[in-house]
């Protein structure tokens, strides 16, 4: 096959590209330019847009002797991730940015261009296994459990998965992917991890939402709506979150109190007990199926609403309305809407749901 | 097959001077040392000082050897501003001159105050001389291209350097993309118009001539007076210290004097193939459309707008079937800038992004010129199609 190998410069992807080589495959190596702003040197192991990070991608290619480009994609970036990023906490969202990466750029801009331009598929890094079976293509979780990455993958299509390809799903650990890189002489063998979001190098994600979305001061209330304490602005918070509450009046019981909801809309933080987090139902208007959409109207799954959150059981119905909705056997601590939630039958992804709405396990009054 | 059509990039090394090059990297000796090594490898140096100002018909003691063609525009740029009569700031500067300028005159306008005064291109790219001309009074000094790197356009530098002379400002010109492609004569332009102030300095660099790479010149008039910006040893004219390259000025001056005495047939042959080339494209390509000057261009210049495919994606697509092209920009992180030249002769944002410079030279055939009217068609169609999937970028 005539492949694509992203390479970001970092370990996976290079040793990815090395696999789909040692395959007999005709490999090009690309490394996506996503922003125009990045750095000269690379600083600690956050990012992977500086020009070092495309010079150790090229070099990469070069070992394993592969013709090596840099496509910029950094307005489809900026437009579709970084953008949709601000404007998602503006709603009062969370979202995963590097799932809409997946979901924009990896395996849509990046994708088509690639088919547009001759090739068969796309490889990357990804930890996540492909399954070829009678009834299509199926996306699988990795055999490394540390490491499995079908999460931020839950938004691929049927479509995107016929052109995609993982070299790295079953590989039992990351150690042996740097013990490979060591052995194929890949510079980037001991090259840290990239973490945290790559266009925000310092990692400091509420100083950078400050400057693009305002930093106004709002109400902390309970859930009666009593105002309890203010903050600096709303997009600071998170669902789930106790410290720098810095609430003026306790609680009436004394204990400690959580955000259950941000309302950027009048800048409202909403707090309440640990126990009032507790979501009984999940549901979003927009989800996708990786592979067949499923032929019943209900049915039992596994549910996964962080990369490295635990599967629950949980029943998942299309309701008439056009939703669909996820209720977990036991409720889920900590979701927000613009969160995706993932479903899996056992180590299969069926597909994703973006959360629109959620309902609590405890009532108001409670 | 390999077909290589991105000469202005750089120009295989001549044969000739690799070999000088290699024959002269084996002589020991200093040129500056005063014991007989170092007179051999002296006299190696000053041989090839003399070929090439007779190639660029300049007296010897005005060819300053440099790194290149980016370290000559800054030490003249940079040395010629910090020489500057008292009292003017401002520097002449035309649209669309090639990045060290660009970003050279931007560090001296940063950091020392300078003006900048634009002179717009006319839409075939070329510098007019009356608009030069309206903004030299009073300017520190003036710098111009010889010929356009990017689209091809060649200037009217005797017309340029003349009327810098009558204004008294001193000019720089970065003759790089034109030395040994279009008849270049720094005697000529120095002393077409009288006074002392006119052409400056000259910036030129061997392998765009079928020289190595790493080796330059800067011309500087004896009545220049540049303030040197590496100090040192003292070595030529104390405008560039540090121990001389004497391999380098060896082959750069069997390049230039090649180049030189080649120059008339040799141009002839490449502008015949090169209107071939222009004229299968357009025969070939609906909507392509030739940028700069249709006839007084470099001859082995061909510079095409494509609209609708994105240049990036042909040079990928041509460079999957070995024809090595340019999109003629410059690049950031290995991504193409939409250029400032297309820019600059009035194109949109868009357009700057849909073209590819494609450039003959020595070594070009018919065959590079036939392989490339094959594949130039396809690819346009394919890229059109993928840029199609993501308007307006790609």
């Amino acid at each position: 096959m005539h492949i694509l190998a992203a390479m970001s410069g970092g370990v996976d992807s290079a040793v990815a590209a090395a696999r789909a080589v040692d395959e007999g495959h005709d490999v090009v190596g690309v490394h996506l330019a996503l922003s125009r702003a990045g750095g000269t040197l690379r600083t600690g192991s956050r990012g992977c847009c500086t020009i070092e990070d495309a010079m150790d991608a090229r070099r990469a290619a070069d070992r394993l002797g592969i013709p090596f480009y840099v496509w910029d994609f950094s307005e489809r970036f900026r437009e579709d991730v970084i953008e949709d990023f601000v404007a998602e906490y503006q709603a009062g969202r969370t979202p995963n940015p590097c799932m809409r990466c997946n979901e924009r750029i990896k395996f849509a801009a990046l994708l088509d261009r690639a088919i547009e331009l001759g090739f068969d598929a796309v490889c990357t890094g990804h930890y996540a296994t492909l399954l070829d079976t009678s009834a299509g293509r199926e996306l699988h979780r990795a055999s490394d459990a540390a490491k499995d990455q079908s999460y931020v993958l839950g938004v691929l299509t049927a479509a995107q998965l016929a052109h995609t390809y993982f070299p790295l799903g079953r590989t039992p650990s990351k150690a042996v992917v740097r013990a490979e890189a060591e052995a194929r002489g890949l510079t980037v063998a001991q090259k840290p991890d990239s973490h945290d979001i790559c266009f925000i190098p310092d990692g400091d994600t509420r100083g950078w939402l400050a400057e693009r979305v305002g930093a106004e001061t709002g109400d902390i209330v309970d859930r009666a709506g009593t105002v309890v304490g203010s903050h600096d602005g709303a997009h600071a918070f998170t669902v789930g979150q106790r410290r720098g509450l810095a609430l003026g009046v306790p609680a009436p019981d004394g204990r400690p109190r959580f955000v259950l909801e941000v309302r950027p809309v009048t800048n409202t933080v909403v707090v309440g007990p640990k126990e009032a987090l507790a979501i009984a139902e999940i549901s979003g208007d927009r989800y996708t199926w990786a592979g067949a959409a499923p032929d019943a109207v209900e049915w039992t799954c596994d549910v996964q609403i962080r990369a490295h959150a635990d599967p629950v059981p949980a029943v998942a119905r299309l309701d008439a309305d056009g939703s669909l909705v996820v209720r977990p056997e036991t409720p889920l601590d900590g979701v927000a809407p613009g969160q995706t939630a993932v479903l899996y039958a056992g180590t299969r992804v069926l597909g994703q749901v973006t959360i629109d709405r959620t309902v609590s396990a405890i009532p108001i009054d409670a | 097959m390999s077909v290589y059509l991105d000469h202005a990039a750089g120009e295989p090394l001549r044969p000739e001077a690799r070999e000088a090059w290699v024959e002269a990297a084996a002589v020991v000796g200093n040129a500056s040392s005063i014991h007989h090594a170092g007179q051999d490898a002296r006299r190696l140096l000053e041989d090839a000082r003399e070929r090439l100002a007779a190639a660029v018909r300049c007296d010897p003691p005005e060819v300053v050897f440099t790194s290149g063609g980016t370290e000559a525009v800054g030490g003249a740029l940079k040395g010629l501003w910090w020489s500057r009569p008292s009292g003017s700031d401002a520097i002449v500067l035309p649209d669309g001159e090639h990045h060290a300028t660009l970003d050279t005159v931007e560090w001296l306008r940063a950091h020392e105050g300078a003006h900048p005064r634009p002179v717009a291109l006319d839409d075939v790219g070329r510098i007019p001389v009356a608009g030069f001309e309206a903004v030299l009074e009073g300017a520190a000094l003036a710098t111009a291209l010889v010929a356009n790197n990017e689209v091809g356009t060649v200037n009217d530098a005797p017309a340029l350097a003349a009327v810098a002379a009558s204004r008294g400002v001193a000019l720089h010109l970065d003759a790089v993309a034109a030395f040994g492609h279009v008849p270049v004569s720094f005697r000529e332009w120095r002393d077409g118009a009288a006074g002392t102030t006119g052409l400056a300095a000259m910036s030129l660099s061997a392998h765009k001539v079928g020289g190595p790479v790493g080796v330059g010149a800067l011309v500087v008039a004896r009545a220049a007076d540049p303030v040197p910006l590496i100090h040192g040893g003292g070595q030529q004219r104390g405008l560039r210290a540090g121990t001389q390259d004497v391999p380098g000025a060896v082959a750069f001056a069997v390049a230039a004097e090649l180049a030189v005495a080649e120059l008339d047939a040799e141009a002839g042959r490449i502008a015949v193939l090169r209107d071939q080339l222009i004229g299968g494209v357009i025969g070939s390509v609906p909507g392509a459309i030739l940028l700069g000057d249709p006839d007084r261009r470099l001859p082995g210049n061909v510079h095409m707008l494509f609209p609708g495919a994105v240049g990036e994606t042909l040079l990928f697509l041509l460079d999957q079937q070995g024809i090595a092209v340019s999109t003629g920009s410059a690049c950031q992180a290995g991504v193409p800038e939409p250029s400032h030249v297309v820019l600059a002769i009035g194109r949109a944002a868009d357009e700057a992004r849909q073209v590819l410079r494609l450039t003959l030279g020595r070594t070009s055939t018919d065959a590079d010129v036939a392989a490339v009217l094959e594949a130039l068609p396809g690819a346009v169609e394919r890229a059109r199609a993928a840029g199609a999937r993501s308007p307006s970028r790609a």
